[in-house]
């Protein structure tokens, strides 16, 4: 043996450092979010403030997007659309996806085969499903009209697109349709986390089916419900492609959603600034929505503290 | 508090028979242990019991009430879960006082019946804490609490102890057992431990295969056991079983099928020229100079006792001893066995004959 050891060599001790390694680790996945989130994101704000048409660089104007927005009744027209949109369709997919998925945690006949069939909605990709919808709704063949019409109720096909109500409740429809797999399996798997033993011991209490979906169920499922609502209404407050496919936001306006209009006019209509600018009015939205997730999600009390 | 009757009660999973035909009565204020290995179905009968499986065939009363059609609700009868199943969104207070507030009973009143149940159980300070905040005797403490305040006409236990370290259990079992005496409620325990039946029961109803193998007092089973089942199930360690036969000449020696021959007190004139089995249990045995020559192989001193596996001829042989020993593995020792404390299980039925 010499006396001599050689100290480690610079890169020997570089990948022994921790935080070093740590830093390696996470660079691709910072690099990738880099590229693909924070730029596009920044170029949106940054062409928000500038007159950008298309083929044209734009110079930065400041506010004035935002001014003339906020004097354009067709921008205010789709922020109630959205809103509108939003709000029923969220509360008709929580209403039916948590019915269905209380009715798929029974023990029913061919229990896996419906639950398979549940997803269909979700897995179809939508603009598939939003064509189908286009058929079901068309002025003329709609099989809904022929039906309606063969059984007496009505005399004349429902105009179906071409009315503003008419079509704002089509494409509400629609959204529901294909949102009520997602929350009707996540609250499933929600539902098939509370131990039967609670549902039990609830019953020999002397709780009713009522009284156990009320004091049992609904408290254990609201961290997954926040999740799963906060999830359905960024998903369905961002919609373009259902919309984009049935009405591309008409008739007259009536059913343009903030997502569509901004495409609309920063991508047909060329003006790259003002689009832009209406995406980012969606962003004071969507934070709110991310926080009431934030809030949602923290652990309430009885969760924490001690394991199970 | 009521009797609890069980009448040719039969259950089946599909086609399989998990519960075949069971006759137990329970007096009220009775503590009964159903005990027996995992599967036998004493679970199962509990949970019909409770209303949370239905009844093949048979029929369960209650306080003399055929309950067959009854919704758990209906029958008036608190559980407590192997796993506690307590509300984990609840306090403590809100677990036991559920029952109560779902009847719409006042504040008052829930204080009143919530209050000395916690003080009973030691949980007082614990009220306004949540099931995860508690240790595990805690929680069962509070599912035992749940199931007082209801004051039900009967308490059923599934298995409550088994979660709970060794110590714990020992220190559970005395309490519960002290409750029951406390509260003189009809009460059904479940458990595959036999020491707990022992020590707990009134009564203990052994279990295997879904029936009843023998339902006694605690030392009638242990000294009395109906056939090899219950002989080998009850009793810690657990009875010596040699097979043999009985000696052609003399009735009082038992031949093993190793050509040892082992002492008998009486046999009956059935037990002669069958294939037999000798049961001993390992306390009924001593160390004794000119004894029967027993070679040992393993030796396990505990303090208050010596537990000692040896091999007599070619069986191998439990004992348990109140004598230190200063025997080594490979050594012979002389076994002395007492005669009248010997049992005699035809081979074939399983059944004691003496």
């Amino acid at each position: 043996m010499t006396a001599t050891t050689k100290p480690p060599s610079a890169l020997v001790a570089l990948t022994r450092n921790n935080t070093f390694l740590g830093f390696m680790f996470l660079l691709p996945a910072a690099v990738f979010l880099l590229c693909f989130l924070t730029y596009p994101l920044g170029l949106g704000v940054w062409l928000g403030f500038t007159d950008a048409k298309i083929g044209r660089d734009g110079v930065f104007i400041g506010l004035d997007n935002y001014k003339a927005l906020a004097s354009d009744s067709v921008f205010w027209m789709a922020v109630y659309n959205t809103v509108l949109y939003t709000f029923i369709a969220s509360v008709l997919k929580f209403g039916l996806g948590l019915w269905l998925a209380l009715i798929l945690n029974e023990n029913l006949p061919f229990k896996s085969f419906f639950r398979a069939i549940i997803l269909l909605p979700w897995v179809v990709p939508t603009v598939l499903s939003a064509l189908a919808f286009w058929w079901i709704y068309d002025a003329q063949f709609s099989i809904l009209s022929w039906s309606l019409i063969k059984l007496g109720l009505i005399d004349t096909p429902i105009n179906f697109l071409g009315d503003p109500n008419n079509a704002r409740a089509s494409v509400i429809a629609a959204n529901v349709w294909r949102g009520i797999p997602f929350v009707a399996i996540s609250l499933l798997a929600g539902l098939q986390t509370i131990p039967q033993s609670l549902h039990e011991a609830a019953s020999l209490d002397g709780a009713t089916g009522w009284q156990r979906f009320r004091f049992i169920t609904l408290p254990m499922l609201t961290p997954i419900i926040a999740v799963v609502m906060t999830f359905s209404v960024l998903f369905t407050f961002t919609d373009f492609q259902l919309i984009y496919v049935l009405t591309k936001g008409g008739p007259v306006n009536a059913t343009h959603l903030m997502a569509t209009l901004s495409f609309q006019r920063g991508i047909p209509g060329g003006q790259l600034g003002e689009g832009a600018a209406i995406a980012v009015a969606m962003i004071p939205f969507l934070l709110a929505s991310i926080l009431f997730s934030f809030f949602g999600l923290q652990r309430r009390k009885w969760q924490q503290g001690g394991q199970d | 508090m009521a009797s609890v009757e069980f009448a040719n009660v039969r259950k089946s999973f599909g086609t399989h028979p998990v519960i075949k035909g069971v006759d137990i009565e329970i007096a009220d204020g009775e503590f009964v242990i159903l005990v027996g290995p995992s599967g036998c179905g004493k679970s199962t009968l509990l949970r019909m019991l409770a209303g949370l499986e239905n009844i093949s065939a048979g029929e369960i009363r209650i306080g003399g009430q055929v309950v067959n059609g009854l919704a758990p609700k209906e029958r008036d009868i608190a559980m407590v879960f192997q796993n506690y199943a307590l509300y984990p969104h609840m306090t403590v207070a809100d677990n036991m006082a559920f029952s109560l507030t779902l009847k719409g009973a006042s504040k008052a009143e829930i204080d009143k019946r919530v209050k000395p149940a916690a003080e009973i159980l030691g949980l007082t300070h614990l009220l306004d804490r949540f099931p995860r905040q508690l240790s595990g005797g805690q929680r069962q403490r509070v599912a035992m609490g749940r199931a007082i305040v209801r004051d039900p006409q009967v308490f059923l236990f599934d298995e409550p102890l088994s979660n709970l370290d060794a110590k714990l259990r020992v220190a559970m079992r005395a309490e519960i057992k002290e409750l029951h005496q406390r509260l003189k409620t009809t009460t059904v325990y479940v458990t595959h431990d036999q020491i707990e039946a022992m020590t707990m029961a009134d009564k203990i109803v052994v279990m295997h295969d879904g029936i009843v193998e023998q339902i006694g007092a605690p030392l009638e089973l242990y000294d009395q056991p109906a056939n090899l089942f219950v002989a080998s199930f009850i009793g810690s360690p657990a009875m010596n079983m040699i097979k043999g036969t009985l000696d052609q000449d003399s009735n009082l020696k038992f031949k093993t099928n190793n050509g040892i021959e082992l002492p008998v007190a009486k046999a009956p004139e059935s037990a002669k020229g069958r294939a037999l089995i000798y049961g001993l249990r390992p306390e009924h045995m001593t160390i004794a100079a000119g004894g029967i020559p027993a070679e040992v192989v393993v030796i396990e001193p505990t303090g208050s006792e010596t537990q000692m596996i040896m091999r007599v001829g070619g069986d191998l042989v439990t004992g348990v001893f109140h004598q230190r020993i200063n025997a080594k593995p490979g050594e012979t020792v002389g076994l002395s066995i007492h005669a009248e404390a010997t049992y005699l299980f035809d081979a074939e039925t399983g059944k004691r004959l003496v």
